[in-house]
C-alpha cells in the first residue's frame, strides 16, 4: 500500500474515532479503555509475522517480546472489559 | 502468493470492521457486551489468518509467546480488584506501548527499504518507548509504589527538550540518508525510555486520569505508526481508533478540571492569591456528627444524593454505600449517585466500582444532570470525595481552583461529608463546605460509618 493510501485511511479512522467515542457515555469509559487496550493489542498480527519470521536471533527475540504484551493486552483486555461490562447489566 | 495476501487483507478489514461495531456497541449499556464479544471475534479471525500467512515459517516462538501471553492476560484480567483498574489500566497501556515498540524494532533489524517505513518505525519505537516506560511511572504512582507528589529537578523541561529534538533530529536523519544506522537507532530507544520516565514523574495524583487517558491514546498512535511500517491498514485504523478514543477522554478529564493538557503535562497549578488558612476556615465551624445523628436525618429525607470519590475506592465502601441506598429506598426515598468526571483515578472508574455494588446505571447522573437538582435535595451524602465538591471553584476567583465545574452539593438542604479528617485533596486547599451550616462532618473509616449509619436507620 502506498504512503498516501495509508495517510487516508490513518485521517479517515481518526475522524471515525472521534464520531464513535463521543457516543460512549461517561458510565461506560474505564470499560472503553481496557477495550481499547485490547483491540490495540491488533499489533498481535504484525508480531506473529515477525516472530515467525526464521531471521535472526534479535528480530526472533523481539518478534517474541512483541507477541508476549501484545497477547496479554488482547486477552487480560478483552477478559477483563467483559468482566467489567457484564456488572453493568440491569438486574 | 497474490492471491493469499489478497484473502489476508479481507480478513484483517473484517477484523476492523468488527472493532468499529464493537466500539459502537460501547454506546449503551445493553449492547455493550456484545459489542466487547465482536470485537473479540475479531481479534481471533485477525491472529488466526496470520498464522497462515506464507513468511511464517517457525510456530516455537510464536506458540510461547502466545501461551505465555494469554496466561499473563488472562491472571490478570480475572485477580484485578475493581479498586485497582486504573493500575491494569496503566499495565496494559505499557504493553500496548511495548509491544509496538518490538514490532517496530524487529521491522527495523529486517531491514527498512522505504523512506515511509523508516519514518514510520522510528516513530512507532519512539511512541511507544515513552508509552511504556511512561506507563509504569503511572503505575507505580497509582499503586504508590513511589509517592504521588510531582516530582523533577532544576533543569528537566530542558532535558526532556534535547531528549525529543534528539530523537526526532536521528530519525529524520536516518529517514532523508535512507541509512540505518544502528547506534543512532539504539540511542533514540534509551532517549524515548528516559523520556516516557520523565513525562510521567513531575504529574502529580490528582492528574493520574488525564496521564493514563494520555498514555492510551500514545499507545493507540505507535500501534498505528507500526502499521505505517508494515503497510498494515488493520494496525492503522486500529491505532487511530484508540488515539482518537484516547485524546477525547484526555480532553473530557482536562475540562471537568478546567485545565489545559499544557498545564498538566508541565506539573503546573495555577497561581493562587494568597494562600488560605485551614484553621480559619474551619475554626469553630466544624460539627462533628454521629452515625446516629445522620440516620435521624435520613428517616425523613425524600431525596438523597450520594457523592463518591476515590475515598470511597480507598475504604471499599461501594458494597456498604448500596445497602444503605437499599434501605434508603425501602423506606421510600429516592437515591441518585452524583459522578464528577474525575471522581477516582480515571475516567469511570466510580461508574465501575457501583456496578459491581450491583447499583443500577441509571442511577448513576454526571454532573450536568444531577447539579439542578441539588436545591430538591433533602440530603447529600459526599464519601472520600473532597475537591470535586468544594465551593471555592465557583465562588472564590482567587483561588488556583477557581473556574473548574463542581458539584453543587452545598445546595442540597443537609450535607453529609464522610471523611478521615480535614486534610485536604489534591489540591492542597481548605473545603469551605466543610464549614457550612447544613454541612455535618461524620469522621472515620468511610465503610464503617456507612454501615454504622444503615444500622442506625434499620434501628430507629
Amino acid at each position: 500500500m502506498d504512503f498516501v493510501a495509508q495517510l487516508t485511511v490513518f485521517v479517515l479512522a481518526i475522524f471515525l474515532g472521534f464520531e464513535l467515542i463521543t457516543k460512549v457515555p461517561p458510565t461506560l469509559h474505564t470499560p472503553l479503555m481496557s477495550g481499547s487496550n485490547a483491540i490495540s493489542g491488533i499489533t498481535l498480527v504484525g508480531a506473529l509475522l515477525a516472530a515467525g519470521h526464521g531471521g535472526s536471533t534479535l528480530i526472533s527475540v523481539l518478534g517474541f517480546i512483541a507477541v508476549v504484551l501484545a497477547t496479554i493486552n488482547v486477552i487480560g483486555g478483552f477478559m477483563v472489559t467483559n468482566r467489567m461490562l457484564a456488572m453493568f447489566k440491569r438486574k | 502468493m497474490q492471491i493469499a495476501q489478497n484473502w489476508i487483507d479481507i480478513a484483517y478489514l473484517i477484523a476492523a470492521s468488527l472493532f468499529i461495531l464493537g466500539i459502537k456497541g460501547l454506546a449503551k449499556p445493553k449492547t455493550a457486551v456484545r459489542g466487547n464479544l465482536l470485537a473479540a471475534s475479531g481479534m481471533g479471525i485477525a491472529a488466526v489468518v496470520t498464522l497462515l500467512h506464507h513468511s511464517i515459517v517457525s510456530y516455537e516462538v510464536i506458540v510461547a509467546g502466545l501461551i505465555i501471553g494469554a496466561v499473563i492476560g488472562a491472571i490478570l484480567a480475572i485477580k484485578v480488584q475493581m479498586t485497582s483498574m486504573p493500575q491494569l489500566i496503566a499495565m496494559l497501556n505499557g504493553f500496548g506501548g511495548g509491544a509496538s515498540f518490538a514490532l517496530a524494532a524487529a521491522e527495523y533489524f529486517k531491514g527498512v527499504d522505504t523512506t515511509v517505513a523508516m519514518a514510520a518505525s522510528g516513530a512507532a519505537v519512539l511512541i511507544g518507548a515513552v508509552t511504556f516506560t511512561g506507563s509504569f511511572v503511572a503505575f507505580a504512582k497509582l499503586q504508590e509504589l513511589i509517592d504521588g507528589q510531582p516530582k523533577g529537578f532544576p533543569g528537566m523541561k530542558l532535558v526532556n527538550l534535547i531528549l525529543l529534538v534528539g530523537a526526532v533530529g536521528a530519525i529524520g536523519y536516518m529517514t532523508v540518508t535512507g541509512q540505518p544506522n544502528d547506534t543512532l537507532f539504539w540511542g533514540v530507544v534509551v532517549a524515548a525510555a528516559l523520556l516516557g520516565v520523565m513525562l510521567v514523574m513531575p504529574i502529580g495524583g490528582a492528574d493520574m486520569p488525564v496521564v493514563i487517558a494520555l498514555l492510551n491514546s500514545y499507545s493507540g498512535l505507535a500501534a498505528s505508526a507500526a502499521g505505517f511500517v508494515m503497510g498494515n491498514s488493520a494496525l492503522i485504523i486500529t491505532g487511530s481508533l484508540v488515539g482518537a478514543s484516547g485524546l477525547i477522554l484526555t480532553q473530557i478529564m482536562c475540562k471537568a478540571m478546567n485545565r489545559s493538557l499544557t498545564n498538566v503535562l508541565f506539573g503546573v497549578m495555577a497561581e493562587g492569591g494568597e494562600a488560605m488558612d485551614a484553621d480559619e476556615v474551619y475554626q469553630g465551624k466544624i460539627k462533628a456528627s454521629s452515625p446516629d445523628e445522620v440516620a435521624m436525618i435520613l428517616e425523613t429525607a425524600q431525596r438523597v444524593v450520594i457523592v463518591p470519590g476515590f475515598g470511597l475506592a480507598m475504604a471499599q465502601a461501594q458494597h456498604a454505600v448500596r445497602d444503605l441506598a437499599d434501605t434508603l429506598e425501602a423506606r421510600g426515598a429516592t437515591v441518585e449517585y452524583a459522578i464528577h468526571p474525575v471522581a477516582g483515578r480515571m475516567p469511570g472508574h466510580m461508574n465501575v466500582l457501583l456496578a459491581e455494588a450491583e447499583v443500577s446505571y441509571d442511577k448513576l447522573k454526571d454532573m450536568d444532570t444531577i447539579n439542578p437538582t441539588f436545591e430538591q435535595t433533602d440530603v447529600a451524602i459526599v464519601i472520600g470525595a473532597n475537591d470535586v465538591t468544594n465551593p471555592l471553584a465557583r465562588e472564590d476567583k482567587g483561588s488556583p481552583i477557581y473556574g473548574m465545574p463542581i458539584l453543587n452539593v452545598d445546595k442540597a438542604r443537609t450535607v453529609v461529608v464522610v471523611k478521615r479528617s480535614l486534610s485536604p485533596g489534591f489540591a492542597g486547599l481548605p473545603n469551605p463546605l466543610f464549614a457550612k451550616d447544613n454541612t455535618l462532618m461524620l469522621f472515620g473509616d468511610g465503610k464503617q460509618a456507612i454501615i454504622d449509619t444503615t444500622a442506625a436507620l434499620k434501628e430507629g
